[in-house]
């Protein structure tokens, strides 16, 4: 689905990014984690074009996106739930969604959208409630649900996810996790950055440690959890206090 | 559904009429003379409500593409062919019906461009420049757009008043009147007043049913996720780069537009109409409108130059605008007639502001 080698990128003169490699497979929950600064937004930025791959490539279903502009990007099946959401503050919630099924019109399925529609309600209720509700009036976990059902309008490929557990409460954080979970056990492919690395290994079958801009390590989700370093350097010391997701894992 | 999506238009036309049977019956049809204007600088006002208030590109320089509409047909339908004649670029025009000859105030042989010929060239070469400038312009966001247009406004107003081929400080004049079809000829002949009005008014009622319609269209959703977060917009598959540039082009093809028409009208143009202070007259009319307010903007606009034509602000004309313009950004951001709308908003008044 989206192989990555070597890829370098940043802003202007300052390289975030050296020499990065990963891979996701189709159906899989991949997780990137690392501290702040580590390089996991400009990642995902760079993915879906909003940011310009200086040395590398990105193939994504074997084309070489790295030179793309974002609507391309887009148009072949790349969604991204930004970091803070983004959200279309002043439009519905509806109309948040037509606009995330913008590609779907390019290509020719406008008559899917409305059952598109119906069924990223069913998956969200509340949104379903809210539908002609102004985004920005919508509670925070409400407002990463609509950014997440945002981009399954689309009807993507893959679907890159930058920190969706930023700034809620750990009850709405766990709502969040579970839909993502839902969603990979529906088959979706998940590219999930997060800081809440306990979390996000707990969902995620494969998950990459970024530090610096650099891969550190590579392996199962499951071996990650069990890492010394990775315990030490990301994982607090709560470990085994299993606060979150109940200690649930795949 | 159509019926009623058109009523506002169909309200407005009446609203058109109404107020000139009613000058007609007070017995002041000179107001239509400063109705007519304000109607042609309701088409920048309009033009750039679609690019700041729905798009969120600002833009300090369309007194500069209302000028280049106004001069380009002032000029061309003022510079004397007579002696190059023979010259086989003005024999092909000739030979095409583009010219037409006359004579000057002192019996003078004139060959000068006709002025549909005019206003066609007037707006292509509007269009070609605001494409040039828009292109790399508009990569640029907030402050920084903000400034690189008020330096393409700047430059407009320096060259027209430094260009003695355009006269200079006292600009064109003596710009004949422009005979559209079926004996409708804008000009500002008082005979002619209230047909002129309509004339006017008829291009505002055009434009008013092309935009909204536009926005309420599935560009317009693209237009307003594009104010919201365009990055965020990008990645959903809008192309921004290209509506951006488009809206840019089309609100300066109708600044251009009221530029030749109310040019034609006056019968002359000069250096103020290209003045960085026109540029943010149209800017605080858009933002005590609404910003994204077309119907907003089209009433404060009306108002605010008719009291302004009429004198009513005397010598304080221009600083009565800056006025207008510092008190909305400090009390009401989203515009006079908004603000209730954002009061109930209190969390998104920050984000709306941002990209003005």
């Amino acid at each position: 689905m989206l192989r990555i080698r070597s890829l370098e990128a940043g802003y202007g003169n300052l390289k975030v990014l050296r020499r990065v490699s990963i891979h996701v497979s189709p159906g899989e929950i991949v997780t990137i984690i690392g501290a702040n600064g580590a390089g996991k937004t400009t990642l995902l930025l760079t993915i879906a074009g909003l940011l310009r791959a200086q040395v590398g490539e990105i193939l994504f279903d074997k084309q070489d996106i790295g030179r793309h502009a974002p609507e391309t990007i887009a148009l072949l099946g790349c969604a991204l739930v930004p970091e803070g959401r983004q959200l279309f503050a002043p439009m519905t919630v509806r109309e948040n969604l037509q606009l995330g099924a913008y590609v779907q019109i390019r290509r020719g399925r406008a008559h899917e959208v409305e059952s598109d529609l119906g069924r990223v309600f069913d998956l969200f209720p509340r949104l379903r409630e809210r539908a002609s509700q102004l985004a920005g009036t919508l509670s925070g976990g409400e407002q990463q649900m609509l950014a997440i059902a945002r981009a399954l309008m689309a009807r993507p490929k893959l679907i890159m996810m930058d920190e969706p557990s930023m700034g809620l409460a750990p009850l709405v954080v766990k709502d969040i996790f579970g839909i993502i979970r839902r969603l990979g056990s529906e088959g979706h492919t998940v590219l999930l950055v997060e800081q809440n690395a306990k979390a996000a290994l707990r969902i995620a079958n494969r998950g990459y440690v970024l530090e610096n801009g650099r891969i550190l390590l590579e392996e199962n989700a499951e071996d990650l959890l069990a890492n010394r370093d990775v315990q030490r350097a990301y994982l607090g010391r709560d470990l085994d206090s299993e606060t979150e997701l109940d200690g649930k894992r795949r | 559904m159509g019926r009623r999506r058109n009523l506002p238009i169909v309200a407005l036309a009446m609203a058109v009429i109404a107020v000139q049977l009613l000058t007609a019956a007070a017995g002041k049809p000179q107001y239509l003379t400063q109705l007519t204007m304000a109607g042609y600088y309701s088409l920048v006002i309009v033009g750039l409500t679609l690019l700041m208030g729905y798009t969120g590109q600002i833009s300090l320089g369309h007194a500069g593409f209302f000028a280049i509409g106004g001069y380009t047909s002032g000029l061309l339908t003022t510079y004397n062919l007579h002696p190059l004649i023979g010259q086989i670029p003005v024999s092909i025009l000739q030979a095409c019906g583009l010219l037409v000859s006359g004579k000057d105030l002192y019996g003078a042989d004139l060959l000068v461009v006709r002025p549909w010929a005019a206003c066609v060239v007037a707006l292509l070469v509007t269009i070609g420049i605001a494409y040039l400038v828009g292109k790399p312009v508009l990569k640029l966001k907030g402050h920084y757009l903000a400034m690189a247009t008020l330096g393409f406004g700047t430059i407009v107003y320096k060259v027209v008043l430094g260009s003695s081929l355009v006269g200079a400080a006292d600009g064109i004049s003596d710009i004949p009147a422009f005979p559209l079809f079926a004996g409708l000829v804008v000009t500002g002949k008082s005979a002619l007043r209230a047909q002129n009005y309509y004339v006017a008014w008829g291009l505002v009622l055009g434009a008013m049913a092309l935009l909204t319609n536009l926005i309420r269209s599935r560009v317009g959703r693209a237009l307003r996720a594009i104010h919201g977060a365009e990055d965020a917009a990008n990645a959903m598959g809008v192309d921004t780069g290209r509506y951006k540039l488009q809206m840019f082009v089309l609100s300066a093809a109708l600044a251009a537009l009221g530029g030749v028409f109310l040019t034609h009208y006056n019968g002359g143009i000069g250096p103020s109409e290209a003045s960085v202070m026109k540029s943010v007259r149209y800017v605080a009319i858009v933002a005590v409108g609404g910003m994204a307010n077309l119907w907003g903007a089209l009433f404060m606009g009306v108002l605010l130059n008719f009291l302004s034509l009429r004198g009513s602000f005397g010598s304080y004309d221009d600083a009565v605008f800056g006025l207008i313009l510092l008190a909305i950004m400090l009390f009401a951001p989203d515009g006079l007639l908004r603000a209730e709308f954002a009061r109930r908003l209190p969390g998104l008044r920050r984000g709306q502001k941002a990209a003005p």
